[in-house]
């Protein structure tokens, strides 16, 4: 453990990393790297199958890298996990509570894993509950929790022994809209207090709001790595129209005139066409589309959401 | 209940109770509460408190949540092995008046032997495939190797209070009870610790090497074999006549626990000292090996 360096040591570090699962599969994570700060909220995204829950394994422990480096806080999590494993907490995709236990048993006997006294856990369990409005809930059996109440007592459960890194698998994924703003409000509490978040998610406001920086990973490499603003700028246009239309030959061709495009078929002879620039006339789109003999089925303009940066990188396939 | 104060989440749902977010907003402390705290436990140290806290965590479950439970999972099968194997058929003269004494140190065995083995491999499939439990423990500061260990140490616990439960069983139900003059208690007791930590290691195999989907099947096609080729029914010896069958059962780890349990409780026959502690030595050598492994490779992908 060194200190003395200039430069803050990252609490996150992730080098070259990758990992095949079996000697013929393809590379699940094929060379990723990036690093995340004291107090930074880093995010993940990608789509299903992307390699985000592989390198999150291998930095809590579950995953053996092919090859690379990962670390925390500066230890070498492949070098001494046991180390890595009382800085971190992870709150997984899905509940994995012990429900043999009850709420807050399931949160001192936590604890008492990492070593806390019966006093102190017994105290700090009430107090994480109270903050993630479980209070009243204590004595509950885990399977009568609703899904919101479950995925609170999860993140209580990785409060519980004050990480210093914490793994937040798709926190919101199927939280009512109360739950979600509630987790959000959290989030950036923890973060205040100088937690370091890795969130992975499939939810684009969610990133937006809550990520200092974001890694877009696809096919098991990073294809951009910025701040949510920065990634906008990576759209060939800060505007544009998205049409969906149907009966054109050549609809690229078509449209084109207007701005940058990039299209991709759908179902039934559909073809989506975004079409990047900040001077598109929309009704211009639609009578070019009538002229041609083609049928517009859906117009939306393009506002440069974070989900558009991540189509545009991503592709619209389905995984 | 908690006051709905904020305007914006005023239609959360009262089931969820949500404390408005502005109330916590102002919470003084937080950074007392959730801010990050480096370790306050050298890695050995912790690795030893995490040990014993889930073993902790263990003995909670089953003494507080569910002592009956396991008491009857564990008992009926040998209460009904002993009352119709040493009690009704003596009676109706199918068996002769003594098999009840050969039959108690089997039956020792046996459930000391199952329940252990049950009490990893049932509780290892269902936390791995459906609930994910064992992910918590994982994550504990404990090297994975001896999250499996700390299961088999357990499951050998459990599995020694079943077979010590036997003996008043025994007392219970047999014709005249126990008889247990010439028995050696030491012997008894390095048995126990013996057969619950190789049906354990048994247990820690099966429950790491057969996918979820597949443990009905194994269960059956394992267990009954298990329990019919373990010299629990019959003294070892008296199979010489059945010569390729004896040599079966010498395969079968339970047969040197039980053979050990009737040379520690009876005076009658039994295979030699030597060779009970060589069987016992191997098969918790390669199965708690083996399984140890296989937890690994479980855990860490």
């Amino acid at each position: 453990m060194s200190a003395g360096a200039t430069t803050p040591r990252p609490m996150i570090e992730v080098s070259e990393l990758r990992k095949r699962y079996a000697p013929k599969a393809p590379e699940a994570v094929a060379g990723i790297s990036f690093e995340a700060q004291r107090g930074e909220v880093f995010g993940l995204l990608g789509p299903n199958g992307a390699g985000k829950t592989t390198t999150i394994g291998t930095l809590t422990t579950r995953v053996r890298p092919t090859s690379g480096y990962v670390a925390i806080d500066g230890i070498d999590v492949q070098a001494n996990p046991v180390a890595v494993k009382q800085r971190i907490a992870v709150v997984p995709q899905r509940p994995n509570l012990d429900r043999q236990l009850r709420a807050i048993e399931n949160l001192t006997f936590h604890a008492a894993y990492f070593g806390y006294g019966r006093a102190e856990r017994r105290r700090r369990a009430l107090e994480v509950m109270k903050l993630l409005g479980l209070e009243g809930r204590e004595d509950e059996e885990v399977n009568n929790l609703s899904g919101g109440m479950a995925q609170r007592l999860l993140i209580a459960r990785a409060l519980m022994h004050r990480p210093t890194v914490l793994f937040l698998d798709e926190p919101t994924t199927g939280l009512d809209p109360q739950s979600r703003l509630f987790l959000w409000a959290r989030i950036e509490e923890l973060r205040a207090a100088g937690t370091t978040i890795l969130l992975t998610t499939h939810d684009m406001v969610e990133a937006d709001r809550l990520c200092d920086r974001i890694a877009i990973v696809d096919h098991g490499t990073i294809v951009a790595l910025d701040t949510p603003s920065g990634l906008r700028r990576l759209l060939p246009g800060s505007g544009g129209v998205e049409v969906v239309v149907t009966g054109l030959a050549d609809a690229d061709a078509v449209l084109g005139r207007f701005g940058e495009v990039e299209s991709a078929g759908t179902a039934d002879g559909r073809r989506q066409v975004r079409i990047y620039g900040d001077a598109v006339d929309p009704a211009a789109v639609v009578d070019a589309v009538r002229d041609a003999s083609g049928e517009l089925l859906e117009l939306r303009r393009i506002e440069g959401s974070l989900e558009d940066v991540f189509v545009h990188l991503t592709g619209r396939d389905l995984r | 209940m908690t006051r709905q104060t904020s305007s914006a989440v005023g239609s959360a749902s009262q089931s969820d109770a949500l404390p408005a977010t502005d109330e916590l907003r102002e919470a003084p402390d937080l950074k007392e509460t959730i801010g990050p705290e480096p370790p306050q436990l050298a890695v050995r140290a912790a690795t030893m408190h995490a040990f014993l806290a889930l073993c902790q965590r263990d003995a909670f479950a089953t003494l507080r949540r569910d002592p009956w439970g396991f008491l009857a999972q564990s008992l009926i099968a040998p209460l009904f092995y002993l009352f119709i194997f040493g009690r009704v058929l003596p009676e109706i003269g199918a068996a002769g008046p003594r098999y009840g004494v050969q039959l108690l140190p089997g039956v020792i065995g046996l459930t000391l032997v199952l329940t252990a083995l049950q009490g990893v491999a049932l509780s290892l499939v269902i936390e791995f495939s459906f609930t994910k439990e064992i992910e918590d423990r994982l994550l504990a500061p404990i090297p994975a190797a001896l999250v499996g260990v700390q299961k088999l140490v357990w499951a050998a616990v459990r599995g020694i209070v079943a077979g010590l439960v036997i003996l008043p069983l025994g007392e219970l139900v047999l014709p005249g009870g126990l008889h247990l003059g010439g028995a050696s208690w030491p012997a008894f007791a390095v048995l126990l610790v013996a057969g619950g930590v190789a049906g354990a290691s048994i247990g820690l195999v099966m429950g790491t090497a057969v996918p979820a989907n597949k443990i009905n099947v194994v269960f059956a096609v394992v267990l009954t074999p298990l329990l019919f080729t373990g010299a629990t029914f019959y003294p070892w010896q008296s199979l010489d006549s059945l010569r390729w069958f004896q040599v079966i059962t010498l395969f079968n780890p339970l047969t040197y626990v039980s053979e050990g349990m009737r040379g520690a409780l009876t005076a009658g026959p039994h295979l030699g000292t030597g060779w009970i502690a060589l069987g016992l030595v191997v098969s918790i050598g390669t199965l708690g090996t083996i399984g140890v492994r296989k937890f690994i490779g479980r855990a860490v992908d």
